[in-house]
Parts: structure tokens; C-alpha cells; sequence
């Protein structure tokens, strides 16, 4: 790309938080026809960098130009008059309208809507690039990457020619990945340019022509990818070297923990949400639980912890001492606790079910022991010393443990809810997507958490998204496809594509 | 019979008052506004429209009632729309909780009103001496090509004006590019603020028309259906927390809004028609608006249309760089 003028030139960028520095004098340079791979820590300054391009926020400073012309841009709609489209990590997409009444929001036009004609165009950009959208269904009746696809089809609706995407993968299957790809791959031939925010190594040496690595705000890297390799990359993100392979120990003095049979699970509209789901859980070892978001993953840990009601079914769980099975359906969690079966559960609503975002991290501490004790008063002073630990253990970026929790970013808060779960020491321990939007720093300390609580003989249960992690971490791995048991295979034998295919169809292909 | 057609014109009368100040709110609340200020708004528009045309009047020699009309109406909009634009910069500018600055709102607005209903009525020589007869008289004349038409003769053009603005709103927010935008940023401003729509603007200016199609609700009931004169008796209040009733009972639609306020209309003068209520038994048959619109949320709730559900970000503000 030597020579060419990039479409985006940015210098010099900074950008600050109150205390914090998102970006520091940030150059990055973005060429047309080339896919360029954002790589980075949480709160490395990647999304606050491109939200700058997008209109979200204004720098402070630095200088902005696109053609070789100095452009100030102050609303997502001078972002779209420059041609530049952001796909945001939380899709940006009003549920109870419709897809193309989305996509031509805030266009300027006739004030009379013409949908015929705007269906019409958004079915020529689908046939153009490959897309499959109904321009007439609702937002609230689609799967995540319909989603998805809509946010793209309106970018380039609105004739983006530089697409930047904040993590396009973190809620798709691998099959789903591959047609995102190729899609993207079109638009580069089309001479669009192309940013995408990821922290997965293995998408930016398959999609990329260029990585760029920032780390704490500022550019450390520019490199052709295929001059550098998964591990200089890291270094280059972390700073220091970090071993990139997930430590397995073997499953030692297995133990069957957690009896399920035949579990059964409706929600509040009658809807079935698991089917006659039956496992078990052994102490010292990870199960892993994969499939399509929704699949009814929630409801399974839901009704372990007794928050779900349940149809039929039950869940036994054995006392390590005594080896009694104790029942836990129709106990409620303080009971379940109470009992002496400790359940820690890592809700995937980091901020909905697991924390008080506007309590500090003491507080939300707190949250697990302030019933300890018999003083009227509570005890502050071990959540304290607790909340300074996790900081302190897991690294966690914040001013302190008065901080209210939504102030941190998404990978410190999850640090923060993780910590306080493996700290009350418990038996079985069940994570939903404990690594969600962290970076592969912080994702490994979890690993590694995670790991040591197996080898204590804890029973772990881990609900993940990326394969490759359950594929590498997990000792088995229970695929959920509609809330049914699509199959339980083993983690360290088992394929990506198959596990990959029997998320979408119970039991994979027939016949394979 | 005859009983029957005085039911339906009073029912007629009281929709009118209470459409106005539905429309209002349903614009209002199509941006994510929660204006729970509407009858302080209507005792606004109310008062104003009457002030205006009784200074025109005690000045005029002669009045001209078309005159007096549009002073009537430019005060009555230019009052309801400044207490819009309080209410839009408290909530949208200063972000302060919309329900408080509502309720406020209509404190305000009831007391600034008695205060100079009260006044006005001294200065006229007591109360129910107010005489703006010339331009209560035009708002009051049946359409001349309705005369003697059943029912809608002695009806005033603005129950007409009502309806077509209610057709006006429903086309505008379902067939318009604005409307769609307002629609989104009610539903999701996050969206429509990266989608490049304006949702600072949009809201102050969803919230002041708002206001100002609902401060006519209060015009018309003070020129109207008490004939230009000042009562503190709460009439307007009462209409005004219907009208909220109404948004709900009409599911944010504003042609569902204009079968339901004269429903509602009907159902607040029931009592007046059925012999032999006592005092309390009226106030019972005084509730049936409120308890239609339980019915109504209890029927929504159950069928679960996401279309029937309030905008999403109803009642919440909105910071762009929120975090």
C-alpha cells in the first residue's frame, strides 16, 4: 500500500475521560482496498479511537483528514457524508421497526417515505454483495447476525466507503464467521476500505492485509500481517511476552458433583427453553457448554442456581464430604447456599444480575456477605479487603475501590465479578460467558482462575462463545442446540466444524 | 332519546378537550418524554387564550371576533409552548428526572393560572363576570354548512380541528421521514443519534409542539365549554390527567386516540344520565375512564405486541457520551 493516498489519515489524536487518557497522540493511516485488523486490550483505546471517526466522540486533540482533506467530524451524520460507516459492537438498531425502516433512519430525502423504492435499493446492495436480508421483517424477530447484516446493509446504504466493525465475530458461530468474511472480503475487491476491532488472533491473520496494536491509548504496531505472527502480536499488545497456549491439567480425582436428569425448563410466556437435558458434572474438571446464543444456556445455570423455575426434572448435587445427594430443584438460592452446596454463579448480564453498576466495588463485595455475621451492623471492612485483593490479583484498571462499577470498562468490571465468585471458595462453579469482551490478557488470568479452581476439585461449568477457547480449555464440551442436549464430546478430541454443526442441528450433520 | 344525543354531544365537548391534550402528549412521548406536566400545560394554554382575547375585548371598541380568535389561539400556543420549553430544558438540557419536572410542571401551571383567573375575575368585577362573549362566541359557532345537523350543530370548529390533527399526527408519524426519525428517537436515541438524526432537536421540538396541541385542549374548554369566563375548580386538571390516560388507553396512536377520548368524553358525564346516583355513588361512575384504561393496559400486557408497548426510552434521558 506504500504510495497510495490512504483514505483516512488521523494524527495525533487524543482523547481523555476525566482522569483517564483513551487515546494518546494516536496516528493511524486506513488505505482503501485493504482490510485493517485493530488489535488491543480492553480499555487499550480501540473503540474510543474509531468512535472519534464515527461522530461519537470529538478528540481533544489531533487532526483528522480524509482525502487529503482536514475534516472536523461532529455527529455520526458528518461521519456518513464522509463515507465512514461503524458497526458498533452493541448493534445500534431499533427493535420494533422494521429492517429497511432502520437502515434509512436519519436520512435526509423526501419527507413522504417511498419504502417501495428504499426495499428496492437495499435488495440490489444484498444481491451485490452477497446479503440475505427481508427488508420487511421486524429487528426484534432475528438472530444476531441477521442483526448484524442489517448494520452493515445500512452502511453501505447510506454509500460508506470505509466500514469500521467493533468486534463483528464476538456473537457469531464459526459458520456465521466464515460468510462474514467472505462478505467482507467482496467489499475489500470493491475497493472499500475496511477497519475491524477484534481480539482474536486468528481472525486478524485470516482476514487482515494490516494489523495495527495499540496498547494504553497509544499505536505500538504497524505491521503487514503476514510479516508478523500470533505471538509478536501479543507481545506487542501486552508488552511484555505471554504464553498463548491455554494450560490443560488432566482431571484428577473425578467425582460426579452435579447430577442433572431430564431437565426441563419453560419460561413465563410457556415457551420451552430446555428439553430433557441430562449430565453430570464432575468435581476437578471443566465442562464446557457451547452453542447458539439463546440456546437455552442461561436457563440451564438459571435453574442449577434456583432462580429458574422448572418444569420437570432434577438436579442433584453430592456433597463432597458425605457423598449425599441433596436436591436442588424447589430450593431457593439462600437455601441452596445454606445447605452448604456452594453455587457460584457468573451471570452473562455482567452489569443486569451481577453487579450494582452504580455501587462501588466494596459494595457489590458486599453483596455476597453481608448476611455474615450476627452484628445489626455490616461488616465493611473484609468486602474491602476483598475488593482490594481482586484489584490487586487481577489487575484490575481502576482509580479504586470506591469507584462506582459502571465507570470501568466492560473487561474490568467482569474481573471484578469473576474475583468476588471463585473468592467464597465454592464446589461447583458456574461461569457464563466469563470472558466476553475481555482481551486476551485479562481472558488468560481468567484461564488461568479458572484452571486453579479445577485443580482444587471444584466442578466447573463454563457457558462460552468462542470454540476455540472451549476447545482448548474445556474437558468436555455439552453442545446445546434449541434447549436440547445436541451432544456432550470431548474436549480434547473433538473438531471445530463438527461441535460447529451441531450448535445449528441436533446431533451435526446426519449420517456424520 | 334527546337524552341520549346530550350525552353524545357532552361526550363530543369533553373528547375534544381531552384529544387535544393526548395528541400532545402522544408527540411528546414519541420523543421519550414523559411529560406527566400536561394539565399544568393545559391551564397554561388555557388562561393565556382567555387573557389574550379579554385584553382585546376591554380595549377594543368594537371587537372583531376573528381577531379575537387568533389572539385567543396565538396566546393560548405561545403560553402551553414556553411551558414545553421548560419542561424540554430541565429534562433534555439539565437532564433532571422527567417525572418530578412534570409533576411540577403542572403545579405550576395550575397555580399560575388560578392566580390570574382569580385576578382577571377582580378586575372584571367578580367571579363569572369575565366577558370575552365576541370571541367565545366565534369559538363556540356551529360550521355554517352543519347547522341543525342532528347532533353537531352547536359544536365549535375545533372539534373538527382536533380530528384532522390527529389524522395529521398519525400520517406524520407513520408515513414521514421525521416521524420516522422521532419515532426512533423515542424508541432508541443511541440509534438514531448514530444514525445522524438530531435527538437534542428533535426532542425539544416534539416536546414544545406537544405542548402547544395541548395547551389548545385547555383553550378550548375555557372558551368553549365554560364560554369564556374563569372557574378554579380543577375541570382542567381532571381533563388534563385523562388526556394522560388517554395516551396510554390509545396505545400511542393517534387515531386510536380520537374514538377513545370521546369514549371517554361519555363515560365522565355516565353519572349525570343514570337517575338516582347520590353524591358518592357519582364519584364511582367518575372513575369508569380510569378503569377502562386498567382494562385496556391489562388486555396490552397480556397479548404482548411489541407495537402496543410504550417507546422503549420512555422517561429516560439521554448523554451521547454516557459511558
Amino acid at each position: 500500500m506504500e504510495g497510495s493516498v490512504p483514505a483516512i489519515r488521523m494524527r495525533d489524536i487524543t482523547k481523555t475521560f476525566g482522569p483517564t487518557v483513551a487515546n494518546d497522540r494516536v496516528k493511524l493511516d486506513i488505505y482503501r482496498g485493504e482490510i485493517l485488523a485493530l488489535l488491543g486490550e480492553n480499555g487499550s483505546g480501540k473503540t474510543t479511537l474509531m468512535n472519534m471517526l464515527s461522530g461519537i466522540y470529538f478528540p481533544d486533540a489531533g487532526q483528522i483528514f480524509v482525502e487529503d482533506k482536514e475534516v472536523s467530524i461532529r455527529s455520526p451524520k458528518d461521519a456518513y457524508d464522509l463515507g465512514i460507516g461503524m458497526i458498533h459492537q452493541h448493534f445500534k438498531l431499533v427493535d420494533v421497526l422494521t429492517a429497511a425502516e432502520n437502515i434509512i433512519l436519519g436520512m435526509t430525502g423526501k419527507g413522504r417515505l417511498d419504502m417501495k423504492a428504499v426495499d428496492d435499493k437495499i435488495r440490489e446492495i444484498c444481491s451485490l454483495y452477497g446479503f440475505d436480508v427481508d427488508p420487511k421483517q421486524k429487528i426484534y424477530d432475528m438472530s444476531v447476525s441477521q442483526k448484524q447484516t442489517v448494520e452493515i446493509v445500512k452502511v453501505l446504504y447510506r454509500g460508506a466507503e470505509i466500514l469500521i466493525l467493533d468486534e463483528p465475530t464476538a456473537v457469531l458461530t464459526p459458520q456465521e464467521t466464515d460468510k462474514l468474511f467472505s462478505v467482507l472480503r467482496n467489499m475489500r475487491n470493491d475497493g472499500k476500505a475496511i477497519v475491524i476491532i477484534t481480539h482474536k488472533l486468528h481472525e486478524v491473520e485470516e482476514i487482515s492485509d494490516r494489523v495495527v496494536v495499540l496498547r494504553r491509548g497509544q499505536n505500538v504496531g504497524d505491521v503487514p500481517t503476514k510479516e508478523t505472527n500470533a505471538a509478536e502480536m501479543t507481545n506487542m499488545m501486552v508488552g511484555r511476552s505471554v504464553s498463548l497456549n491455554i494450560n490443560r491439567p488432566e482431571p484428577k480425582n473425578q467425582k460426579p458433583r452435579l447430577v442433572v436428569e431430564n431437565l426441563t425448563v419453560k419460561d413465563i410466556d410457556g415457551v420451552t427453553k430446555l428439553s430433557d437435558v441430562s449430565f453430570t458434572a464432575n468435581s476437578g474438571e471443566i465442562l464446557g457448554i457451547a452453542g447458539i446464543s439463546g440456546c437455552g444456556q442461561r436457563e440451564l445455570l438459571e435453574a442449577i442456581a434456583g432462580l429458574q423455575c422448572v418444569e420437570s426434572g432434577s438436579v442433584a448435587y453430592i456433597n463432597p464430604e458425605t457423598e449425599a445427594k441433596i436436591e436442588l430443584i424447589g430450593k431457593d438460592p439462600c437455601a441452596i447456599s445454606s445447605m452448604g452446596v456452594a453455587l457460584s454463579f457468573v451471570p452473562e448480564d455482567r452489569l443486569g444480575m451481577g453487579l450494582v453498576g452504580n455501587m462501588d466495588l466494596t459494595d457489590n463485595m458486599m453483596l455476597r456477605s453481608y448476611r455474615c455475621g450476627n452484628s445489626p451492623f455490616a461488616d465493611r471492612k473484609s468486602p474491602n479487603s476483598l475488593a482490594k485483593r481482586v484489584v490487586c490479583e487481577l489487575e484490575v484498571n481502576t482509580p479504586g475501590v470506591s469507584t462506582p462499577v459502571r465507570k470501568l470498562s466492560g473487561g474490568n468490571v467482569q474481573k471484578v465479578l469473576v474475583g468476588r465468585e471463585i473468592s467464597s471458595a465454592p464446589s461447583v462453579l458456574m461461569t457464563a460467558y466469563a470472558v466476553r469482551g475481555l482481551d486476551i490478557n485479562s481472558s488468560y488470568t481468567i484461564y488461568d482462575l479458572i484452571n486453579r479452581q479445577k485443580e482444587q476439585g471444584v466442578a466447573v461449568i463454563f457457558v462460552g462463545e468462542d470454540l476455540d477457547v472451549l476447545l482448548e480449555l474445556c474437558d468436555r464440551i455439552l453442545v446445546l442446540c434449541g434447549g436440547k442436549v445436541s451432544g456432550i464430546v470431548d474436549g480434547r478430541s473433538a473438531d471445530k466444524r463438527d461441535v460447529g454443526m451441531m450448535m445449528t442441528k441436533l446431533g451435526g450433520e446426519a449420517g456424520k | 332519546m334527546t337524552q341520549a344525543l346530550s350525552l353524545l354531544q357532552a361526550a363530543l365537548v369533553f373528547g375534544t378537550v381531552i384529544l387535544f391534550g393526548a395528541l400532545g402528549e402522544i408527540l411528546t412521548e414519541k420523543s421519550g418524554n414523559l411529560n406527566l406536566g400536561v394539565p399544568g400545560i393545559m391551564y397554561l394554554g388555557g388562561i393565556a387564550g382567555l387573557a389574550g382575547a379579554f385584553w382585546y375585548e376591554s380595549a377594543a371598541a368594537s371587537p372583531n371576533a376573528l381577531l379575537g380568535l387568533l389572539i385567543a389561539l396565538a396566546c393560548s400556543v405561545a403560553a402551553a409552548t414556553l411551558g414545553g420549553l421548560i419542561y424540554s430544558f430541565l429534562t433534555i438540557t439539565l437532564r433532571a428526572n422527567q417525572n418530578v419536572t412534570g409533576l411540577t410542571l403542572t403545579i405550576f401551571g395550575s397555580g399560575v393560572a388560578n392566580l390570574f383567573g382569580g385576578d382577571m375575575n377582580k378586575m372584571a368585577g367578580g367571579v363569572g363576570q369575565i366577558s370575552v362573549a365576541t370571541t367565545s362566541g366565534a369559538f363556540r359557532d356551529t360550521l355554517p354548512f352543519l347547522n341543525g345537523v342532528g347532533v353537531l350543530s352547536g359544536l365549535g370548529f375545533m372539534v373538527y380541528f382536533a380530528i384532522i390533527l390527529a389524522i395529521i399526527a398519525s400520517y406524520f408519524l407513520n408515513r414521514t421521514r421525521k416521524g420516522l426519525n422521532l419515532r426512533a428517537v423515542g424508541e432508541n436515541p443511541a440509534t438514531a443519534d448514530a444514525g445522524g438524526v438530531s435527538v437534542t432537536r428533535y426532542k425539544y421540538l416534539a416536546t414544545c409542539v406537544g405542548a402547544a396541541v395541548s395547551g389548545l385542549g385547555g383553550l378550548y374548554y375555557v372558551m368553549d365549554y365554560i364560554k369564556g369566563t374563569w372557574a378554579n375548580d380543577g375541570g382542567i386538571a381532571n381533563l388534563g390527567w385523562l388526556a394522560v390516560a388517554l395516551v396510554i388507553f390509545a396505545r400511542w396512536k393517534p387515531l386510536q386516540a380520537i374514538w377513545g377520548s370521546y369514549l371517554f368524553g361519555a363515560l365522565f358525564w355516565l353519572y349525570f344520565y343514570i337517575p338516582g346516583l347520590t353524591r358518592s355513588s357519582q364519584e364511582l361512575f367518575k372513575m369508569l375512564p380510569y378503569i377502562v384504561t386498567i382494562i385496556v393496559l391489562i388486555v396490552v400486557s397480556m397479548r404482548k405486541k411489541r407495537e402496543n408497548q410504550p417507546p422503549a426510552s420512555l422517561g429516560l434521558p439521554y448523554f451521547r457520551e454516557e459511558r
